[in-house]
Formats: C-alpha cells, structure tokens, sequence
C-alpha cells in the first residue's frame, strides 16, 4: 500500500472546486478504485457514476490528468508513484454533480436515427446474410455508449455544435444500419444534411479514446463520407446513377 | 483537504488550454517541424531545375521529363518537348507535375488529421482547446476535399511512370545492371504504390461503397480487393510518411549523385 493524492472537481453547476485527497493505494488499483476509497474515507457525499467495473458498461467515463478515459480502465500504476492525479467530469456534457454528467443530449440524437428497416424476408420465412457481409459493421456493435467519443470531439466540445453535428458514437450508428446488407433506408441524404457528416474534419480524437478500440474514423465516419461522396460531389457516380440506377 | 475554486468542470477554455499534463503538442509539433521541412525543399528542388538526373537515375519529383539521353539532363530531352520562351523560369516541370501528388496528399484523410492540428488548431490535440472561430467542418470553405478521390485518380496515372522510370534505371548505355539508385527508386514506386493504394477513396472505390460483398462473383472479387486494401489502409499513416520521406531522399540522392558529392555504388563503373 501506498499513500497517493487524487484531486477531485465537486461541485455542480453553480460551480466548484478542486479538493485532494490522501488515500493509500494498492497494487493493481484503477483510479474508480481510489475515487471510491476517497469516497468511503473522506467523501461519502461525493457523486461518481459507475457499475461493472470491467470497462463494459460505460458509466465512469471521466477526464484524467485532462484525458477523457474510463476509471475503471485507468490504472494507477500508469502513472508516477509521486504524480497528483486530478480528476474531472467530462467536458462537454452538463455537470449534474462532482463526476456526474448529464449524457442524456446523446439518447435524443440516438432518436433521431431511423431505426433498421430490414426487407421482406425470404420466401422460406428467413434472412439470409453470410459473414462477409455483416462483419465490417460487428466492430461498431463493439460500443458501450461511454460517449468519451462524444466528449472529445471538438466539434461539439469546443464549437458546441449540437444542433448541426450528431457526433462520432452516432456517426458509426449510422454507419451500421447503411452498410448492413438487409437495411432498405437510404441514409445518405440525412447523413449529409441532418446529421452532419460535413462537420467532422478527420482529427481521429474520438478513435484515439475510445476504450473498445473501434476504429471509429477509419471504418466509420470516412467510409459515411465517402458515401456521400459519391451521392453528392462525384460526377461520374453521379451519372452512372443517373445511367445505371441505384442508389 | 485542500479547495481551489474553478470554473464548473474544473476544465480550462480557449485556444490550446487543457489539463492534460503529457506532452501533447510533441505530435503537432513534430508534423509541422516535418510537413513545413519537407515543402521548403520540394519547392526548393523542383523550382531549381537542375540535378534531377544522374545516369540511368532519374529523379521522382520531375516525372514530365523523359529519360535523360547521353547528352545529358535538360529541356531538350523533355516529353513535351522546350518550354516556350515566355514561360517563367521559377514554374519548373517539377512544380506542375506536383499538383496531383500535392492535391492527393493535401486531401488525403491521415493528412487531413496531421495538418488541421499540426497548422490550424482544429484543434491541435485531443481535449486541448480549438482555435476559437465560426467553426464549418468540411461544408463550406473546405468542401473541396470532397474531391480527394479525383486526386486519387491523377495519383495512380503516376504510378506507372514511376515503375517505368525505376525499370529504366537498371539499363544504363544499352547495358543491363544495378546501382544503389536503381534500389532507391524502385523502394521509391513501391511506398508510393502502398501509399496510394491504402487510401480511404480507393478504399470505398473497390468494395467499400457495397453492402452486399456475396450478392455475386464481381462483389466476390470487390471482396477481396477491399480486404486487401484495408490491410494497407490501417498502415495509412506509415506509408503516408514512408513514402513521403522516401521521395524526398530519392531525389538527394540522385541530386548528390548528380553534382559528383557522392559516387553511386553500380555495376556499370560509374557514370
């Protein structure tokens, strides 16, 4: 065991403060562990939202040492043994109190996405898929809606574009239900005009935190773009569809 | 206990403010200590209009010049023959035949990352402040990235005359053999082809745009390519500055070899 500080923003909206507190720390510790034993020692009014510990849930998503990350992912020993690890509610989400975010803006843009319209199925009652046509949009089945993509982008969080942007979690939803094989919507138009594709300028911050791995940009956003791409500034896609038909 | 009244969040506002306490303007910093180093010499290069060629060598940054005679480089050996009189000095072969290349890398979706961060602010890390301004993404002024595919398409037409040129660089006076050049070109083709060849439009171009990839023996093989494609995609960025560095040290070498500094290493007993 070993004594380390943390510091903790608490407050809510009407403002707050930075407080630091001295617990010993284990070996093997994530920073969930130690906010809770600065909760159980010397804070027990202090809001943190949290629940499978296992980085599966989404829950402690929080900003450590300024990075948007997972408490229950963070483990203390990345750190220096000496290091004060400051702690803080996501950033671009209303604080409801101390680490607790207000992350429902999120569940609203989720509404606003056309659910999966699959085609009739088969004459034998079945659908039908093979592998190569499904696996591409596995990976974004992968998201735990932590919305630490959300929280990084800076189209929201530093240009606070919520009425334009839908953000890089629901970008790869979008991406999902477009590239799956049974969807009958054509999503490209909404993409483009409602969702706002065109805000995204490829910085990768979301890709880079997200704890699952999901190559959100590479997979998801440029593939939507490109989409649209082809429906909306490429000429010669556009008379081939204008020749050939299709989408 | 100690108590420091902040903002709410605690968190910091403005241009390039954070609590972030790595490093994190290494990275931008480097890309644009890199990107501004890289540009000074191509510009420096291909406005020059010398050097380009030394022996069977030919440099890669003036790919409208045929392959140099026994007489030796100039404009009488150029594929669209001499320049008119009138034609400025400083527009150099090289500069024009870097426009699709230029316009490829410019649009290029890992660039897009490295140069809004790296020189606009856009922002400049993750979690760091944006530079503050009426913020449109890629709808208005930029909308022209949307184009990244037809620079694509200029770049891929390069690519054969790249391979022709590193071809030609093992015959020297009718006389098949090899030199270090001739490994450094054809090194050269081979990052720009996996460069090119990993790019997000190419991508999208051979399968990615099909929702069905079993729907048929054409998707089947589209299939396939894009699988193939996605391998180099996810080095995008390795190759992006491999091939990057690459063309420039081709053309020093070769530039080097050229002004007689360095001797070219070959089977043929110099030039």
């Amino acid at each position: 065991m070993a004594n380390r500080t943390i510091r903790i923003w608490r407050g809510d909206q009407s403002g707050g403060q930075f407080e630091e507190y001295t617990v010993d720390v284990g070996e093997g510790m994530v920073v969930l562990d130690v906010i809770h034993l600065a909760q159980m020692h010397h804070a027990n009014d202090m809001a943190v939202r949290w629940n499978c510990k296992a980085g599966k849930c989404g829950s402690c998503s929080m900003e450590i040492n300024g990075k948007p990350k997972l408490g229950c992912m963070t483990r203390m020993g990345d750190y220096e043994a000496d290091e004060i690890i400051t702690v803080q509610p996501m950033k671009s989400f209303p604080v409801i109190r101390d680490l607790v975010t207000d992350v429902s803006w999120n569940y609203r843009q989720n509404e606003r996405i056309t659910p999966f319209t699959p085609r009739p199925r088969d004459a034998d009652g079945n659908w039908r898929m093979y592998t190569e046509d499904v696996e591409r949009t596995q990976e974004f089945r992968k998201c735990i809606e932590c919305f630490l993509c959300q929280n990084t982008c800076h189209v929201l969080r530093d240009h606070d574009k919520r009425d334009q942007f839908v953000g890089p979690r629901f970008m790869i939803r979008i991406a999902q239900l477009d590239m799956h094989p049974l969807d009958t919507v054509d999503r490209i138009p909404a993409t483009k005009e409602e969702y706002g594709a065109g805000y995204c300028n490829i910085t990768r911050c979301c890709t880079e935190v997200c704890p699952e791995h999901i190559n959100i940009t590479d997979n998801g956003i440029i593939p939507m773009k490109e989409r649209i791409v082809s429906r909306y500034y490429d000429p010669i896609t556009m008379l081939a569809r204008k020749l050939f038909g299709g989408k | 206990m100690a108590a420091n009244p902040t903002g709410v969040g605690g968190h910091e506002y403005g241009y390039a403010k954070t609590t972030r306490t790595d490093k994190w303007w290494v990275g931008p910093a480097a890309t644009a200590f890199g990107l501004g180093l890289w540009l000074i010499y191509y510009v420096w290069s291909a406005a020059q209009g010398d050097y380009y060629a030394a022996g069977p060598y030919m440099s890669p940054f003036y790919p409208f010049y045929l392959h140099p005679s026994e007489a030796g480089m100039g404009a009488s050996d150029a594929f669209f023959g001499m320049n008119p009189a009138w034609w400025p000095a400083l527009i150099s072969p090289a500069l024009i035949a870097g426009f699709a290349p230029g316009a490829f890398r410019i649009t290029c979706y890992y660039y897009r990352k490295a140069y809004y961060r790296a020189f606009f602010g856009t922002p400049p890390g993750c979690a760091v402040g944006a530079r503050p301004q009426d913020y449109r993404g890629e709808t208005f002024l930029l909308v022209f990235q949307n184009l990244h595919r037809y620079a694509l398409y200029g770049a891929l037409l390069l690519l054969p005359y790249l391979y022709w040129e590193a071809f030609q660089s093992f015959r020297y006076h009718g006389e098949w053999g090899v030199g270090v050049g001739s490994i450094v070109m054809v090194l050269n083709s081979v990052f720009l082809t996996f460069y090119t060849l990993g790019c997000h439009a190419w991508r999208h171009l051979v399968g990615g745009q099909l929702n069905c990839f079993s729907c048929g023996a054409v998707p089947r093989l589209r299939y396939g390519a894009w699988k193939g494609v996605s391998r180099l995609n996810e080095n995008h960025m390795k190759w992006a500055w491999t091939s990057l560095i690459w063309i420039a040290f081709t053309d020093i070498y070769i530039r080097l070899v050229s002004m007689g500094v360095i001797t070219d290493l070959n089977t043929w007993g110099g030039f």
